[in-house]
């Protein structure tokens, strides 16, 4: 089965975050960068369902030259192959034109199953790998904990809300959206970083992926971005850990009354 | 948004023929935009058997209740709620379609959308109406950062809001018509076979009566740290609570877990320990009286919510705090 995975580099979790002069998004410069993490878990259940079933891990990402970080680290983790998707016209895109560009890549490359995280961790749309399929005209299943292979088949388990699960069948080609924490991580062996280095990777752009700029138009526009104001006044509590803990329980008891 | 124009129409959720809670709160930003902006405001359930979810609806002030009743809805599938959902969009013409953002919307939504050709804006947390334009607020970097964005394609938009941002219980009472809309779906086209919905924890602890809550995260590093939560738990007489990369390693049990994915709490004092914060895990326990935060990370979005914060190593504050707390006993 060849599968895509789908994989976003987004700032580190603990990054400090500027915005940039136009307010429009954060500056780019100094940060540095990592996986999105459910994206991690759907490279992990790519490389897991290529083991059981065979077939090939295409480890793909959309962004200037720098996003061939994350796609070495695929390769180095397992996957076969990587597609950089990188054109002028990619930047700044919306969750369609993002889904719109990653579908045509797809069906480029004739791609069985496409799998992504849940959501980013830097737009959190969480509606990339749903929009793929529609493009793509295949079904979806979103949130996923496992997957079975039933021949021409996938039977999914779904984590719903408040506690519930449900167990979804869908025929293939499809795309799944990967819920974080469904598996074990693995991590590159000096064995796999050496036999990255002679992996290929395929650069697509607009053109090759045969896309006018038209069909990447957004339907959104960010006007700025900002700090959030606080819904609530924080009292910050300092001193030594003791003397935190006194105060703290006084304000418990006399301020807020909740003993 | 031109006044009067288009009209609103709310998705209401209903599972197992309930109506989702969550669904007032789109009801209710429905109530508001069309006053704000003059628009009608329409509500859409899809099932089967769903009368009584549809009355309970049209008990609340809007026009029209549009009752969609097909076999081929009585469980919910992707495929076979957009193609009933775009038929209603197509007989119905709205301006704005107002969801919540629920696991169900995640699950359908950006497809409805993208079929029509538009983009959902998901996940909002607050609105202004600015001449023509719709403004909404997302969070964007976890909570970091927010970001106010406007649909800019052709009518209708798309928008959910996350859940929180509006008061169900607020909904203006009223009397709606329902009107039965019917659709066409062929059963083939539906791709996804779902199977029974089940739940997995047995023993199911029911933190939503709990007082006092004490809930470690991340930030606790090894599971036998978990230990020093505990105490502190215990010291307090507070029930021991997690995020969710807490219950994923299973160093605590599922029905420990608070946020979109576990129980949703409102205790008098909800103590987080090593939380950052995520928006799944905000929406658990925002409803808290009291919140406080420990936490090492002084940008950490618990803090935007917490009533009281400590800056500070989780290893040494817990320890100082359970010692105070059982003096204090």
């Amino acid at each position: 089965m060849k599968i895509i995975v789908c994989l976003k580099q987004v700032p580190k979790n603990d990054s400090v975050l500027r915005v940039n002069d136009e307010g429009t998004w954060i500056q780019d410069r100094d940060l540095s960068y990592e996986i999105n993490e459910s994206d991690q878990y759907a490279l992990e259940a790519a490389l897991q369902l290529k083991e059981k079933v065979g077939g090939e891990v295409l480890a793909l990402s959309l962004g200037p030259a720098r996003v061939q970080t994350v796609i070495k680290e695929a390769l180095a983790r397992g996957a076969d192959r990587g597609v950089h998707l990188d054109d002028e016209a990619f930047k700044g895109l919306d969750a369609y034109g993002v889904a719109t560009v990653i579908a045509a890549a797809a069906k480029k490359e004739e791609a069985a199953l496409v799998l992504t995280g849940l959501q980013s961790d830097d737009h959190g749309y969480a509606q990339t790998g749903v929009i793929i399929a529609e493009q793509l005209g295949v079904a979806h299943a979103t949130i996923v904990m496992d997957v079975e292979v039933q021949e021409a088949r996938l039977r999914v388990k779904r984590e719903l809300e408040s506690g519930y699960f449900q167990w979804v069948s869908l025929p293939l080609p499809a795309v799944l959206t990967i819920q974080s924490g469904i598996n074990t991580l693995r991590y590159a062996t000096l064995k796999g970083i050496m036999a990255a280095k002679k992996k290929e990777i395929s650069h697509y752009d607009a053109a090759t992926l045969g896309l006018a700029a038209d069909q990447l138009a957004p339907r959104q526009k960010i006007l700025r971005i900002y700090v959030p104001q606080k819904s609530k006044q924080t009292q910050f509590i300092e001193g030594t850990p003791a003397e935190v803990a006194a105060r703290l329980l006084e304000k418990l008891k006399n301020e807020a009354r909740v003993f | 948004m031109a006044n009067g124009e288009g009209g609103i129409l709310v998705y209401i959720e209903v599972t197992e023929g309930r109506v989702n809670r969550a669904s007032y709160e789109a009801l209710r930003a429905g109530q508001l935009i069309g006053a704000e902006t003059g628009q009608e405001v329409a509500a859409v359930l899809f099932g089967q058997g769903i009368e009584a979810a549809a009355a309970e609806i049209a008990a609340r002030q809007l026009q029209t209740v549009h009752l969609v009743n097909d076999a081929a809805l009585a469980s919910y599938t992707a495929d076979g709620m957009v193609r009933a959902f775009q038929q209603v969009i197509g007989q119905t013409k709205p301006a704005l379609v107002l969801l919540s953002h629920t696991y169900e919307v995640r699950d359908f939504a950006p497809k409805l959308a993208a079929s029509l050709g538009r983009v959902l804006t998901g996940d909002c947390i607050g609105y202004r109406v600015d001449g023509q334009d719709l403004v909404l607020t997302r969070q964007i970097f976890q909570g970091k950062m927010v970001a106010d964005v406007v649909p800019t394609g052709e009518k209708p938009w798309f928008v959910s809001f996350q859940i929180g941002t509006f008061r169900g219980d607020e909904c203006e009472a009223g009397t709606a018509a329902v009107a039965l809309t019917s659709v066409t779906i062929d059963a083939g086209e539906i791709r996804q076979k779902p199977e029974q919905r089940f739940k997995e924890a047995k023993a199911a602890v029911d933190l939503t009566q709990a007082p006092l809550i004490v809930s470690v995260g991340r930030g606790i590093k090894e599971q036998k740290n978990i230990e020093l939560v505990r105490k502190l738990s215990e010291a307090l007489g507070a029930e021991l609570s997690a995020s969710r990369p807490i219950c994923d390693n299973d160093w605590l049990p599922m029905d420990r877990q608070i946020g979109s994915s576990g129980q949703t709490v409102s205790p008098k004092l909800y103590l987080a320990v090593g939380i950052s914060g995520a928006i799944q895990h905000l929406v658990g326990m925002k409803g808290a009286r009291t919140i406080v935060a420990i936490n090492r990370d002084k940008d950490a979005p618990i803090f935007e919510i917490a009533d009281y914060g400590i800056v500070g190593d989780l290893f040494e504050i817990v320890p100082a705090l359970t010692a105070e707390a059982e003096k204090n006993r």
